[in-house]
């Protein structure tokens, strides 16, 4: 079984904080990571080659220091990592066409994994995308998933209902963070990844340096939200009394 | 030509008055695309709220899967010559949109909160990194493909004199190596949270899955009560089924007011009730993220907090 698992480094949206004046994110010098549900879809991955045998490529579409960050998939049980370093105004349109052309390019690849979407902008575009360019199944919101040498059958969330489908290979599947709880890598394996190897390429390898977004963010805009932050903390006899006074005065009991 | 569709009807009828709006400024019809038989009575209600013309397709389908909704409206949207796409963000919609606008190699806008038509060009706007932002997408191709949540925008009333033209067509989509093999509904309580008034939500601060009856009670003492929590509640330890969920994942409400006891206040739950009138947090930690979107805290054991406040509230109605 030959498994691409689609992995994106994201800031990390914990950790945004909001500047006072202007009221916009700050998205300079925040820490950043892979994003959480990747993860998930690293380690139904690594589940499914333990179980019936193959390869797993973690690819990322990327700044170049992506590639640190792509070695903790790797510690946790990938074998190899491909990084397609992005063109500077990259929509889904862009990244999706290279995500596909990479997988082409690694080729015969049964089965591609993607997180429902990522927690940065949770669009969750580049799983369908990435199936459609290819032409092949998806099955999208899988949280419950068994693989096959011949097929694979997944529990899906679709809102209203659970839907079961099953799908030959190739296919596409994007996971939920309720798939599994992926493993923390031990110490020998972080220094392991170290050997495993990460090709680094560019859109122009995958003749694709001409692509052009569709679409692009012209303004990250704030969100007004102004609470009063009123905390009561002292005698919780006095603080229940105060809570239930203002609730209400605001209006909200009746 | 400005093409709506949604699996849920509700949310096309929703769409078809926005796709009104903006077709007076783009100078195009407004297409409906619905997919059943040709005497699908629903095309009519199309026209009768808004729509010029619907497309009746995909007669042949047994419950359309993602892959055969996206070869139908690429063959219709292709056909056509469109400048916008507005299909339901139903998590089926949302499925179906990305892959409808990978095959038309165009830009895609999921979950827009706001849709305007600015210097010509489409313009969506949707929440970002958690809801500390809001991204605004300006589109270059043609057409935008933009999914719609539900409520975003009213009905058009309905004129029974309305005459629209409806066709039918037959559009074979690809084949496929998938199937769905069975749906099952979602384990629900029937709650809806998200046209509730008042939510008081539990998270990680309760101990066990029978304390949770601490919330229902509160809940209870306000009127017009709903019980809510954040995920790790409903999906990891299941103690309440999904409908409850409120988050980036789960629901998003804005009822007048909203209790969150023992909710630390992760990004992706505050992205799901930021929008609430009153918000309440109740923690022991007073560091804990909530009450920085909290209009009123108090910092202590929820299972000491949770009865006096019962009490407390029971006294003043």
């Amino acid at each position: 079984m030959n498994i691409v698992v689609c992995a994106k480094q994201v800031v990390d949206v914990g950790e945004i904080k909001v500047n006072p004046s202007t009221g916009k994110p700050v998205l300079e010098g925040i820490p950043k990571k892979i994003s959480d549900i990747d993860k998930n879809a690293n380690e139904e991955a690594i589940r499914i080659r333990d179980k019936i045998g193959g390869k797993i490529t973690v690819l990322t579409v990327g700044p170049p220091d992506a590639k640190e960050r792509m070695k903790e998939l790797l510690a946790m049980g990938a074998d190899a990592g491909v990084l397609v370093t992005a063109p500077d105004k990259a929509d889904y349109h862009v990244t999706s066409t290279l995500i596909a052309k990479a997988i082409q390019r690694i080729g015969a690849v049964d089965l591609i994994i993607c997180a429902e979407a990522s927690i940065d902008q949770f669009s969750g575009q580049i799983g369908p995308r990435v199936a459609g360019i290819l032409n092949i199944p998806q099955l999208t919101y899988c949280f419950k998933i068994a693989a096959e040498k011949d097929k694979l059958t997944a529990e899906r969330n679709m809102g209203d209902n659970i839907v079961t489908s099953q799908t030959s290979y190739p296919a596409l599947i994007t996971v939920t963070k309720e798939v599994n709880q992926p493993r923390l890598p031990s110490l020998m394996q972080i220094l392991g990844s170290a050997k495993k190897p990460i090709e680094v390429i560019t859109p122009a390898d995958l003749g694709a340096s001409d692509i052009r977004p569709g679409m692009e963010v012209v303004d990250i805009k704030g969100v007004a939200m102004s609470r009063k932050n009123v905390v009561f903390k002292d005698d919780m006899d006095e603080s229940v009394a105060k809570l239930a006074e203002s609730l209400a005065k605001e209006g909200v009991l009746g | 030509m400005v093409v709506v569709y949604s699996d849920n009807r509700k949310m096309a009828l929703e769409m078809v008055a926005k796709a009104r709006e903006l077709s007076g400024p783009l100078n195009e019809k407004v297409t409906a695309v619905v997919l059943g038989k040709a005497n699908e009575p629903f095309s009519a209600d199309l026209v009768k709220h808004g729509a010029d013309r619907v497309i009746v397709a995909g007669a042949s389908l047994e419950g359309a899967k993602a892959e055969e909704t996206a070869d139908i409206l690429h063959a219709i949207v292709k056909e056509e010559g469109t400048s916008l796409v507005m299909i339901g963000s139903t998590k089926s919609g949302k499925e179906m949109a990305p892959r409808l606008a990978a095959k038309l190699l165009v830009g895609c806008s999921t979950d827009s909160k706001k849709l305007y038509i600015q210097d010509g060009a489409v313009h969506s706007e949707r929440v970002v990194f958690s809801g500390n932002g809001v991204a605004v997408e300006r589109f270059s191709s043609k057409p935008a493909v933009v999914t719609v949540p539900a409520k975003a925008y009213d009905p058009l009333p309905r004129d029974e004199g309305r005459q629209g033209e409806i066709i039918a067509k037959e559009i074979a989509p690809g084949v496929y190596g998938s199937k769905v093999v069975k749906v099952d509904p979602m384990l629900s309580e029937g709650v809806n949270v998200e046209d509730a008034e008042k939510i008081v939500s539990c998270g990680r601060g309760f101990k066990n899955s029978a304390d949770i009856k601490l919330v229902e009670e509160l809940a209870g003492v306000l009127k017009g009560y709903t019980v809510g929590c954040s995920r790790p509640i409903a999906a990891d330890l299941k103690w309440l089924s999904e409908d409850h969920w409120i988050g980036l994942s789960g629901h998003k409400v804005k009822p007048k007011l909203y209790v969150a006891c023992g909710i630390s206040g992760q990004v992706q739950h505050i992205a799901g009730m930021r929008d609430s009138g009153i918000i309440v947090a109740i923690n022991k930690d007073a560091n804990a993220p909530i009450f920085k979107v909290a209009d009123y805290g108090i910092v202590g054991d929820l299972y000491q907090v949770l009865p006096k406040l019962i009490n407390a509230i029971k006294q003043k109605s």
